[in-house]
């Protein structure tokens, strides 16, 4: 049994506690606003080129002259895993989940004899997965420095991507990152970023097959200048809905915390007390019958 | 008065200007166009240059563009800049890191095809900045 003293340090020590993942959670509050602004304005451009690449895609599907990006190599042995996580844990089991799907998807491609090659964007990704997949992880990217995520960044690793296609050094590039429903809703999510995959019958859907466009220079040109683009606009897209999505994870995870550490103090509490009155009885019992021994 | 029509400019970041203006200026790659109302749909690349927005009031506004693409289509002109900053507030150091970026990329070409497009984008940005300290 603890004694008196023993129990007053721990309700003391829980009170700190408390008091640190309440200012974590109105922390991360105050920064999922902020995220949240952010991904709401990078979605109309995203939303905008890829409604003008569906449309351009349609022209060019099942042609030889596509362009390698949206067609691929024609081979799928070698898959380059792009996984975005956070740096920093404590937040539930944000950073887990995207590891965990990346790493299912690792371990079927392995078994099926596929090479695996792995990015890790932030450095809590790299730590969840480099136990298993130590030697396949061929860059880490640490954005540890950045506060807030910028277009330059997305595009540093979208390029880096590029430039290892077309050295030839995978056939398929997937993205992992999470998708933000709601603050305490986030998604895994996996995204294949090479070859591109469009939406094509919506676009057939939504413009009406009606707009007839002009090309200027012509579809293929500008379908080679936007490709490349577009690996860093859905890089940057995923980097914002995670950002968003860590700040939510982390808001519940200290949420959670904050009644946890609640609900502890209320029972040391009571074990303090009820500790105090029965030794107070004890006390007592010893004086009465120090009394009627006399 | 001129008729007016919807402009969007847009960035990876945020959204510019959603607004409607009377004509539009884009530096696309194939030349400068200028986009009035009801203008037919294109799609069109974009050159690192100035884009001149004219509103209702006749007044001139001007955003440094650079890599990306405008759109027409139903009667809306949509332009999507990787980076797109009003003249008034683009610094020279910005443009200066632009064109080491490019003197890099050209350095770096592997192939003519490549070193060809960097030497382009790089006499492009120095045609911005020639524009700029004229003006």
């Amino acid at each position: 049994m603890p004694s008196l003293k023993d129990l007053r340090n721990r309700i003391a020590s829980v009170k700190a506690t408390q008091k640190i993942t309440k200012a974590m959670q109105m922390v991360a509050a105050a920064k999922l606003r902020r995220a949240q602004e952010a991904a709401e304005a990078a979605r109309p451009y995203a939303e905008r080129m890829e409604a003008v690449l569906a449309n351009l895609a349609v022209a060019f599907e099942g042609r030889d002259d596509a362009p390698k990006l949206m067609s691929g190599t024609g081979n799928d042995q070698v898959h380059l895993l792009v996984v975005a996580t956070a740096e920093r844990g404590l937040c539930g089991g944000f950073n887990s989940n995207i590891a965990k799907l990346a790493r299912e998807r690792a371990r079927s491609l392995i078994a099926q004899g596929k090479t695996v090659k792995i990015i890790c964007v932030g450095k809590k990704g790299y730590d969840a997965l480099k136990r298993e997949f130590g030697q396949l992880v061929i860059k880490t990217i640490d954005l540890r420095s950045v506060k807030n995520v910028a277009f330059s960044n997305a595009d540093e690793i979208g390029r880096e991507v590029l430039a290892m296609y077309e050295n030839g050094e995978f056939d398929v590039c997937t993205l992992y990152y999470s998708t933000f429903k709601s603050v305490i809703a986030q998604e895994p999510t996996s995204q294949q970023l090479i070859p591109a995959q469009f939406d094509t019958g919506k676009a057939e859907a939504d413009e009406g097959a009606g707009a007839v466009y002009e090309y200027e220079p012509d579809e293929g040109e500008i379908l080679a200048d936007l490709l490349p683009r577009n690996i860093s606009v859905q890089i940057f897209r995923a980097l914002l809905e995670n950002a968003a999505s860590e700040q939510g994870a982390r808001m519940s995870a200290m949420d959670n915390a904050t009644r946890n550490a609640g609900e502890m103090i209320d029972k040391l509490t009571i074990t303090y007390n009820r500790q105090r009155q029965a030794q107070i009885t004890t006390e007592l019992i010893e004086i009465i019958s120090g009394a009627e021994a006399l | 008065m001129a008729e007016l029509f919807q402009f969007e400019l847009v960035s990876p970041e945020h959204q510019l200007l959603s607004a409607h203006v009377a004509e539009v200026i884009v530096p696309g790659t194939e030349g400068e166009f200028g986009v009035l109302k009801d203008h037919a749909p294109v799609v069109s690349t974009i050159n690192p240059g100035i884009l001149k927005v004219r509103n209702d009031d006749g007044a001139w506004a001007e955003y440094f563009v650079r890599g990306g693409f405008a759109e027409v289509s139903s009667g809306v002109l949509s332009v999507l800049a990787e980076q797109a900053v009003p003249v008034s507030e683009i610094s020279r150091d910005q443009l200066d890191l632009a064109i080491r970026n490019a003197e890099e990329d050209a350095a770096d070409a592997k192939d003519d095809l490549a070193r060809q497009k960097a030497e382009m984008t790089l006499s492009q940005l120095r045609d911005v900045v020639d524009a700029l300290k004229t003006a």
